[in-house]
């Protein structure tokens, strides 16, 4: 456990991606093989089983911290990170360990089947015998919030300088639903097959802005100097949906959501075409919610992701499709090398033999020879339920993770409005004891109601300010929550707006966010809820079932 | 019922027996100081009185002003009431007030930590009916570990640059921080240089007959190999200026007490954060208002709310103060205020062609 919280300490401590791999290879090359693969579930969110409740490691953690239990929650606003705040509050050590990670965890996980009484002498004992930093790794094993400052990316990076194995390989061979108990450093090096796990998916292709980092849009004259000639390219509609890889293979299905979610349940629209399809076909593409042949809005979709159980009305009304738009395996074979016409010759094949072609759908390519006719189509994006359009370069092979080159979104540009902040309640972990996620009014009538929430947006420099502001401006507390003086206006952009009746302002926005602080305006000039509620009339007349 | 010897006002503490303000913001005929940080010792003031060893550096900092200064444990008489001053253990200079009048006596610690720095003359405690205290740090979650342990690993990433090739920035402010630093450094491992902020308030404590290691201020003669071979002590407005980036590749270490969290701890992007403070931790602030033994305490700065309503479930008669010290509660920027302040509170005239330099 001493060298994994090390490790932890260490990448804390530089910015510097060079050194960060570096630190990472030096962790691999100095820990057993089964602790590598332990360190690798947990850098990949493959964490442990939760074996203890928060509220009682919360309230084991009061008790061995000897503070009153508002003195632990006000601690934990200060700090921003459970684990954390345990370890910073609890007395020091007074005797050591050297259990390893692995250890550790199958200590973790033999809690299963132990009572209540019995956990909480183990949890105790154990904290007595780690230091703060091996407690706070500890606790963060415990509760299941494993984020790190640490990329896959790099994790993959160190891995491949390790053994000698290229990293797209790595990055597949990590992905799928192994777990470090059943998954070897052995097995893991070893040249494999498809056949090893059949439930693998291949990593996703992520396409980068064209845009880039700026706000600026591009033009048809910029993409013909970015892109070269626009015969070179397919492009076909962004659809906001959920991303997904449907694997059929042996004759069982599997759905992965981008997250390496497995998510076949949530998804039972989608069997019977997938259990048709010839065994060893991996298929990329969008699941989204339709009716009558159209795609809904994202956030119908949303009511049914968190869901448990989908009910005989869930799936009523929020019946799902996929729109497919890639494919990457093909009678048994990896077919990510071959271009993206080839794929998509092979798609459509596989496409025109369903017999379920209302489910199982084909993302069709948008007709163009100029770049200035696809500028042009690019504006249907709103009628169309779609963010933008996907360009994707004829030749292109399918690559791993986000890549520059031969995919882009071309995105319309977010809606917005001007609205005055009135609430303002500190962030976690870089930002924590900072005033960073904020609420946002319109006006109705001579009232401000609130409509949105963001916390994205701001520069470093620009939250510092506003920070400075609520400290000096708060009118009410309600626990973490401040009502400040409305006074700072901002634009906020968002990719759609909907009805809603369970918001006060009767609308609920898409991807809220912070385009830019309106140093310039005074509250009295921000929008209004009258000029937001004719935004839902573009494109959207259907009301978010409730 | 009479008026307390001491009060609050909108000027700072005022005692309206000895008419004298202690630590006051807005310029007043009598400001007693408790030491020469900048939220403290403001400009403006008719009269001033505080400890030795502030002296030179509130020359230094404030200009011609008219000082009275007075050793630890003597004592003036104003009106008949009684002004002495304790070791607040803070900075070097750093003083506890004492006043006393018909047998009531209030003490305000000013800026105090508990732990001995080698540097500052120790944290005295001083008993007293009425305590007016800071808490910068009245959250359980901050606990200093001792002195002795930051320094073995400061001096340890030192060592640990020099065998990579990187030139070392150490960064604290200019009056405290710098001096500890300076007094605790391995120099056995190279030479000591200095950002010019830093070495003028050396050269300030120098003057008052305070005792420093050998340290060379960094001009534009200084050679960039030979710096970066020794260790750079420089002030937190420093940090990622062109300045500093002359010296790369370097590794940066962050000394405050805002370190104790990893938040806090990402966001300045330091290399290293060591969590060493010039303010008493949870434990010191508890220990030292028992220590008093007084019937009231007032918390003038820091986590007020928290730590007034802990000290009350404990069985302190304790009260939040509202005051313009170590700027707002809660603050990770109290650090930078410092330095900030140190240079645009100078009347212009008084500014030193350096300061004038470091100021843009």
């Amino acid at each position: 456990m001493k060298a994994f919280a090390n490790l932890f300490l260490a990448l804390d401590e530089t910015n510097k991606t060079n050194e960060k791999v570096k630190v990472l290879k030096d962790y691999f090359t100095s820990v057993p093989d089964t602790d590598k693969m332990h360190m690798l579930a947990l850098f990949t969110g493959r964490k442990p089983k939760r074996q203890i409740n928060a509220t009682l490691i919360r309230t084991w953690a009061i008790e061995a911290s000897n503070i009153p239990q508002w003195l632990f929650e006000e601690s934990y606003h200060v700090v921003g990170d459970l684990a954390e705040t345990m370890s910073l509050l609890m007395p020091a050590s007074e005797s050591s360990s050297s259990k390893s990670l692995t250890e550790w965890i199958a200590e973790i996980n033999n809690l299963a089947d132990k009572n209540e009484e019995e956990k909480k002498l183990w949890l105790m004992s154990s904290w007595a015998m780690l230091d703060s930093q091996e407690r706070f790794v500890f606790n963060k094993l415990l509760t299941g919030s494993f984020r790190i400052g640490v990329s896959q990316n790099l994790v993959v990076k160190a891995l491949a300088d390790v053994t000698g194995i290229e990293a797209p390989a790595l990055t597949h061979r990590i992905m799928g639903k192994w777990m470090p108990e059943d998954y070897t450093y052995e097995q893991l090096v070893q040249e494999q097959t498809a056949s090893d796990d059949i439930s693998r998916p291949y990593p996703f292709f992520l396409a980068y802005p064209i845009q880039e980092t700026s706000e600026k849009q591009k033009s048809a004259e910029d993409l013909h100097l970015a892109l070269g000639d626009a015969t070179e390219w397919q492009a076909e509609w962004k659809w906001d949906g959920i991303r997904a890889q449907m694997i059929k293979r042996d004759g069982e299905i599997f759905i992965w959501s981008r997250g390496e979610d497995l998510a076949t349940e949530k998804f039972p629209e989608l069997h019977p075409f997938l259990y048709d399809l010839p065994n060893g076909t991996v298929l990329d593409g969008e699941i989204l919610s339709f009716s009558n042949g159209k795609p809904l809005p994202f956030n119908v979709l949303q009511t049914r992701i968190g869901r448990k159980n989908l009910s005989k009305k869930i799936l009523a009304e929020s019946p799902v499709a996929t729109i497919v738009y890639d494919c990457l395996e093909y009678e048994g074979e990896d077919i990510r090398h071959k271009t993206q016409s080839e794929r998509r010759e092979i798609l459509e094949t596989l496409q025109s033999q369903t017999s379920d072609p209302e489910t199982f759908r084909i993302s069709s390519l948008i007709e163009f020879d100029t770049w200035q006719e696809l500028e042009t189509q690019r504006e249907q994006s709103r009628a169309m339920i779609a963010e933008g359009i996907m360009l994707k370069r004829k030749s292109a092979t399918y690559q791993v993770g986000r890549r520059r080159g031969d995919w882009w979104k071309w995105k319309i540009d977010p809606l917005s409005v001007d609205a005055v902040m009135v609430y303002a309640q500190k962030g976690h972990g870089r930002r924590a004891d900072l005033y960073t996620d904020y609420t946002f009014a319109v006006w109705d009538g001579d009232k401000l109601v609130p409509f949105a929430k963001a916390y994205s947006g701001l520069t470093d420099a620009e939250i510092n300010k506003v920070d400075y502001f609520v400290k000096r401006n708060t009118l009410e507390k309600f626990g973490p929550v401040r009502t400040v003086k409305p006074e700072l206006v901002f634009e906020i952009g968002f990719e759609g707006i909907n009805k809603s009746s369970r918001h006060k302002s009767g609308i609920a926005l898409r991807f809220p966010r912070i385009l830019r602080w309106r140093h310039d305006k005074p509250k009295e000039e921000a929008d209004t809820l009258e000029s937001l509620k004719t935004l839902l009339e573009i494109g959207y007349e259907d009301e978010t079932p409730d | 019922m009479a008026k307390p010897l001491l009060e609050f006002t909108d000027r700072g503490i005022y005692c309206q027996q000895g008419k004298f303000y202690i630590d006051p913001w807005k310029p007043v005929d009598d400001a007693v100081i408790t030491h020469a940080h900048a939220d403290h010792a403001y400009w403006g003031h008719k009269r001033y009185l505080a400890h030795h060893l502030s002296r030179e550096v509130l020359l230094y900092r404030l200009g011609e002003i008219n000082l009275q200064t007075i050793e630890y444990g003597e004592s003036i008489v104003k009106n008949g009431v009684k002004i002495s001053m304790y070791p607040a253990g803070h900075v070097i200079g750093s003083a506890q007030i004492r006043v006393e009048y018909k047998g009531v006596v209030w003490v305000v610690s000013g800026d105090y930590k508990t732990e001995d720095d080698g540097i500052s003359t120790p944290f005295e405690p001083v008993k007293c009916h009425h305590f007016i205290s800071e808490c910068t740090f009245g959250m359980p979650v901050y606990t200093w570990k001792p002195q002795s342990q930051i320094f073995e690993d400061v001096n340890g990433w030192w060592k640990s640059n020099l065998e990579h090739g990187l030139a070392t920035v150490i960064v604290g402010y200019s009056l405290g921080k710098a001096q500890r630093i300076l007094q605790n450094l391995d120099l056995n491992l190279g030479k000591v240089y200095t950002h010019g902020v830093i070495e003028n308030t050396n050269e300030a404590l120098r003057r008052n007959g305070v005792i420093l290691n050998p340290t060379e201020r960094i001009t534009s003669e200084s050679s960039k190999e030979a710096v970066r071979k020794g260790i750079i002590i420089a002030p937190p407005s420093s940090v990622g200026t062109p300045w500093m980036r002359k010296f790369g590749p370097y590794s940066f270490g962050y000394c405050s007490g805002w370190m104790a969290i990893r938040g806090a701890k990402r966001r300045r992007a330091a290399d290293r954060g060591f969590v060493m403070s010039d303010h008493a931790d949870w434990d010191g602030l508890v220990s030292a208002i028992d220590a008093t033994d007084c019937e009231c305490v007032y918390l003038t700065h820091g986590y007020t709310a928290t730590f007034t309503r802990y000290l009350n479930e404990i069985g302190f008669n304790a009260r939040e103060v509202h005051t313009l010290y170590g700027g707002e509660e809660e603050d990770d920027a109290v650090t930078e205020k410092d330095e900030k302040e140190e240079i645009s509170e100078l009347p212009k005239d008084e500014r030193s062609p350096e300061l004038k330099e470091a100021a843009k």
